[in-house]
C-alpha cells in the first residue's frame, strides 16, 4: 500500500520542487545545529535570562538523557511482553522495586555491587518465567484476565515487600570506580581571569546513559537480527501462525517474559543505584513505562527509545523551567500522542 | 470473536420469573436497607453502610463503563477527587486556601458537573484507543493526576490537601450525623443505582451494549461511536461525582491520598470482586471489602491487608471473572433466559453462549 502511494506523490513532489519529507529534514537539522550551537558556544546574556543559565539547561539535558536510559531499560520490556502476548503487565513496576530490592541484598551480602546488579537480573528473570508459566499462560488469550491478575499480583507484592524490607528508603553503594565527578569538554562559563569553568557531570550517570544504550542495540539485534528474534517477531505479527509452523510458542513466550523482567530487575538496581529505593517507586516506574511505551508506541524497541526520550527529557526539562507542573507536561505529550497518533509514534495500526 | 450469534430469546422461556424474582429481591433488600439504621450502631452506620454505598457507587460507574461500554477505567476515583477538590475549593474548609463558603446547592451541582466534564475529557482521551488501551491509558491519567495533586500547591494544596470538609446542615438536620447522612448515601446509590438499571435498558444503554459487542459494526450500520462512548463516561461521571461529594463528607478531608493509584485499583477490586455483570455488583463488592477491611485486623492483623485483599481478588479473578454475581449464577438453579453476555473477556463468553447452545 505505501508503495503505491509513494509512487504516486512521487512525481507530484518533484513537480513542487521539495517534498514535506525534505521540509522535516531541512528543519531537524536547524534544530540540530542551533542545539549544537547551544553546547558549545559561549551564550550571551539574552539566552540566559530566558533559560536561567547554560550549566542548568545543559544539567538539565543531560539528566534527562540518563532519565530517558533508565525509562528505557524499564519500559522495554514492558513493550516486548506486550508486543508478543498482549499482556499488559500492570506488575512490572513491582518487578523493577523488586530488583532493586534484590540486588541491594546481594551487593551488600557479597560486597560487589556487580554481583547485585547481575542479581537483579537474573532473579527476576526467573520470577517473570515462573509467573508467565504459572499464571498468565493459563489465561492465554484473555487480555482484561490478564491484567487483572497483574494488578492483583502487583497489590500483594507492594505489600510484602513493605512487609519484609519495611517504609525505609535504601541506597546504594555504588563502587568507587563508578562514583565520582568527570569534567566534560563543554564549557559552561568563563571566570574573570579567563580560566574556564568545565561542566562536570557524576560519572555514574553517563555509564547508566551508556549501559542503556548499549543494552538498547543488544535488545535491537537480538531482536533483528537472530533467530529467536526472528520467532519473536514472528509471533508478535501472527501468534497462531508462528505456532503451527511448529515453533514451540509457550517457550518463545517464556523467554521474553523473562527477559522483560529480568531488565526491569536490572533497571531497578541501575536506577536504586543512582536515586534510591523505597515504596511507592514501583508506581513511579510503572507510569514511566505505560507513558513512554503509549507515546512509543506498544511492542516496538525502537518506539521504547524514542518515548523515553521524549519523556525523560520532558520531565528533567519540566522540573528545571517549570517545577510543579512537570508532571502536566508529561501528561499533556501522552495527550497530544494519543490525538495524533493514537497507536504511538511508532506503532502499528489497530 | 465477538460475533456468535446469540441464541434467539423465545417467548416462552421463564423471562418473567426472573423478573418477578428479583423484583422481590429489591424490594427485601430495600426494606432491608431502610430499616437497618435500627439495628447497627453508629460504626455500623456510618464505617460500614455508609462507607460502603459510596464506594459502591464509585464503583457503579466503573461498572457503568465495564460492563456495558466494556471500557474498563482505572480513574473513577480521579473523577470522584475532581468533585471532592471542587467541594473543598468553593465550599468551606479549614485550612486557610481558597474555600469560598458557598452554599451547598451551589458547590454541590457544580461540583458534580465539573467531574462529569473531567471524566468526559478522561473518556475522550481513552476512547481514541480500545480494548485493554483503556485500563493502560486512564491509570496513567489516574497516576499523572495524583502526582499533580500532590506538587501543586496553588490549586490542590499540595500534599496536606484540605481538611474541614463538612456536610452542610439543612432542613434542621445535621447531615453529617450517622442517620441522616446513611439515608444521604442511601438515597443518591439508589438514585444512581435505579437509573443504572433502568438506563442499561433505554435506547442508549442498548446502543452502548452493542458498540461493547461490536464497535465495527454499529460503526458501520451509522451510530457515532465515540459519541457514545464520550457520553457514557459523563453519564459515569455524575455518578462518581456525587459519590466524591459523599467521600469528602465521609472523610472531612481530601487530599493526593485520596485519589492516588492505591484507591483507584481498590475501586476497580470492588467492582471485580463484586460483578460486573449487574448494577447491584458493585454494592456487593463495596459491602465485602469494607468488611474485609474493618475485620482484616482481627484475622492477619491492619498492617497486610493489602495482601489479603489482593489474594482475595486474585482468587475471585482466577476462578470466577464475573465476581461474586458469577459464583452465584453457576450455582444457582439455572433460569437460562438471561442474555447478559460476559464483559470480561471474550472467551467467558464464548463459553458461556456455547454453553447456552447446548
Amino acid at each position: 500500500m505505501s508503495e503505491t502511494s509513494r509512487s504516486t506523490s512521487d512525481p507530484l513532489g518533484q513537480g513542487q520542487g521539495i517534498t514535506f519529507r525534505q521540509v522535516l529534514l531541512v528543519g531537524a537539522l536547524i534544530l540540530f545545529a542551533i542545539f549544537v550551537w547551544m553546547v558549545f558556544a559561549q551564550w550571551p546574556e539574552w539566552l540566559d535570562a530566558i533559560l536561567i543559565s547554560k550549566k542548568a539547561f545543559l544539567s538539565a539535558i543531560l539528566n534527562g538523557l540518563t532519565l530517558a536510559g533508565l525509562y528505557f531499560l524499564v519500559a522495554s520490556g514492558f513493550t516486548l511482553v506486550f508486543g508478543l502476548m498482549r499482556n499488559v503487565n500492570l506488575a512490572h513496576g513491582s518487578l523493577y522495586l523488586l530488583g532493586a530490592y534484590v540486588g541491594y541484598e546481594f551487593a551488600n551480602w557479597t560486597g560487589y555491587w556487580l554481583l547485585g546488579l547481575a542479581a537483579g537480573f537474573l532473579v527476576l528473570a526467573v520470577v517473570g518465567l515462573v509467573m508467565q508459566v504459572l499464571v498468565f499462560r493459563r489465561l492465554e488469550g484473555d487480555d482484561l484476565r490478564q491484567t487483572l491478575v497483574s494488578i492483583g499480583i502487583s497489590v500483594v507484592a507492594a505489600d510484602l515487600m513493605l512487609a519484609y524490607w519495611g517504609g525505609t528508603t535504601y541506597q546504594f553503594l555504588t563502587p568507587s570506580w563508578l562514583s565520582g565527578a568527570v569534567f566534560l569538554p563543554v564549557v559552561t562559563a568563563v571566570r574573570s581571569n579567563g580560566s574556564e569553568v568545565f561542566l562536570a557531570y557524576p560519572f555514574y550517570r553517563l555509564v547508566v546513559l551508556g549501559a542503556a544504550i548499549v543494552i538498547g542495540v543488544g535488545l535491537w539485534l537480538l531482536i533483528n537480527r537472530t533467530r529467536i528474534g526472528s520467532m519473536i517477531r514472528a509471533g508478535v505479527d501472527d501468534r497462531d501462525m508462528l505456532a503451527a509452523s511448529g515453533v514451540n510458542v509457550h517457550f518463545v513466550f517464556a523467554i521474553v517474559f523473562a527477559l522483560g523482567a529480568g531488565l526491569a530487575g536490572l533497571a531497578g538496581v541501575v536506577g536504586g543505584s543512582a536515586l534510591s529505593i523505597a515504596p511507592g517507586e514501583d508506581v513511579r516506574y510503572l507510569l514511566a513505562s505505560l507513558v513512554v511505551v503509549i507515546v512509543g508506541g506498544m511492542g516496538s524497541i525502537v518506539g521504547a527509545a524514542i518515548g523515553a526520550l521524549i519523556i525523560g527529557l520532558a520531565e528533567q526539562i519540566g522540573l528545571v523551567y517549570f517545577p510543579t507542573y512537570g508532571v502536566v507536561l508529561t501528561f499533556v505529550i501522552m495527550v497530544v500522542t494519543l490525538a495524533i497518533r493514537p497507536q504511538g509514534i511508532m506503532g502499528r495500526s489497530m | 470473536m465477538s460475533d456468535i450469534s446469540h441464541p434467539p430469546r423465545d417467548g416462552a422461556t421463564p423471562g418473567k420469573g426472573w423478573f418477578e424474582s428479583v423484583g422481590i429481591g429489591h424490594l427485601l433488600l430495600g426494606f432491608f436497607l431502610l430499616v437497618y439504621p435500627a439495628m447497627a450502631s453508629d460504626f455500623f452506620l456510618t464505617q460500614i453502610g455508609g462507607y460502603s454505598l459510596i464506594l459502591g457507587m464509585i464503583a457503579l460507574s466503573l461498572m457503568l463503563l465495564a460492563g456495558y461500554g466494556g471500557m474498563v477505567s482505572l480513574a473513577q476515583i480521579t473523577v470522584a477527587g475532581a468533585a471532592g477538590y471542587v467541594v473543598a475549593i468553593f465550599g468551606e474548609n479549614n485550612s486557610g486556601v481558597y474555600g469560598f463558603g458557598w452554599p451547598w446547592w451551589v458547590y454541590g451541582p457544580l461540583a458534580i458537573l465539573i467531574a462529569s466534564f473531567a471524566s468526559a475529557l478522561i473518556g475522550w482521551i481513552a476512547v481514541r484507543t480500545e480494548g485493554i488501551y483503556t485500563i493502560m491509558i486512564t491509570l496513567a491519567v489516574a497516576t499523572a493526576c495524583f502526582y499533580f495533586a500532590q506538587q501543586n500547591y496553588a490549586l490542590f494544596n499540595g500534599f496536606p490537601g484540605y481538611n474541614g470538609l463538612r456536610a452542610p446542615e439543612v432542613f434542621g438536620l445535621n447531615w453529617r450525623d450517622p442517620v441522616p447522612f446513611y439515608y444521604l448515601c442511601l438515597a443518591n446509590a439508589v438514585v444512581a443505582y435505579v437509573a443504572v438499571l433502568y438506563g442499561a435498558r433505554s435506547t442508549f444503554g442498548l446502543t452502548l451494549q452493542a458498540i461493547r459487542d461490536n464497535q465495527r459494526r454499529m460503526r458501520s450500520i451509522g451510530f457515532d461511536v465515540t459519541a457514545h462512548k464520550v457520553f457514557a463516561w459523563w453519564l459515569a461521571g455524575l455518578i462518581a461525582g456525587a459519590a466524591g461529594i459523599l467521600l469528602v463528607w465521609f472523610n472531612g478531608r481530601i487530599s493526593p491520598g485520596t485519589i492516588a493509584v492505591g484507591p483507584s485499583i481498590n475501586i476497580l477490586v470492588i467492582a471485580i470482586i463484586g460483578g460486573l455483570r449487574h448494577p447491584i455488583g458493585p454494592f456487593l463488592g463495596a459491602v465485602i471489602v469494607t468488611l474485609m477491611q474493618t475485620f482484616a485486623i482481627d484475622i492477619i492483623g491492619a498492617e497486610r491487608f493489602n495482601t489479603l485483599i489482593g489474594m482475595v481478588f486474585l482468587v475471585i479473578v482466577l476462578i470466577s471473572p464475573d465476581g461474586i454475581l458469577g459464583l452465584w449464577e453457576r450455582f444457582k438453579p439455572r433460569a437460562g433466559a438471561e442474555d447478559w453476555r460476559s464483559s470480561l473477556g471474550t472467551s467467558a463468553g464464548k463459553v458461556e453462549n456455547q454453553g447456552r447452545k447446548t
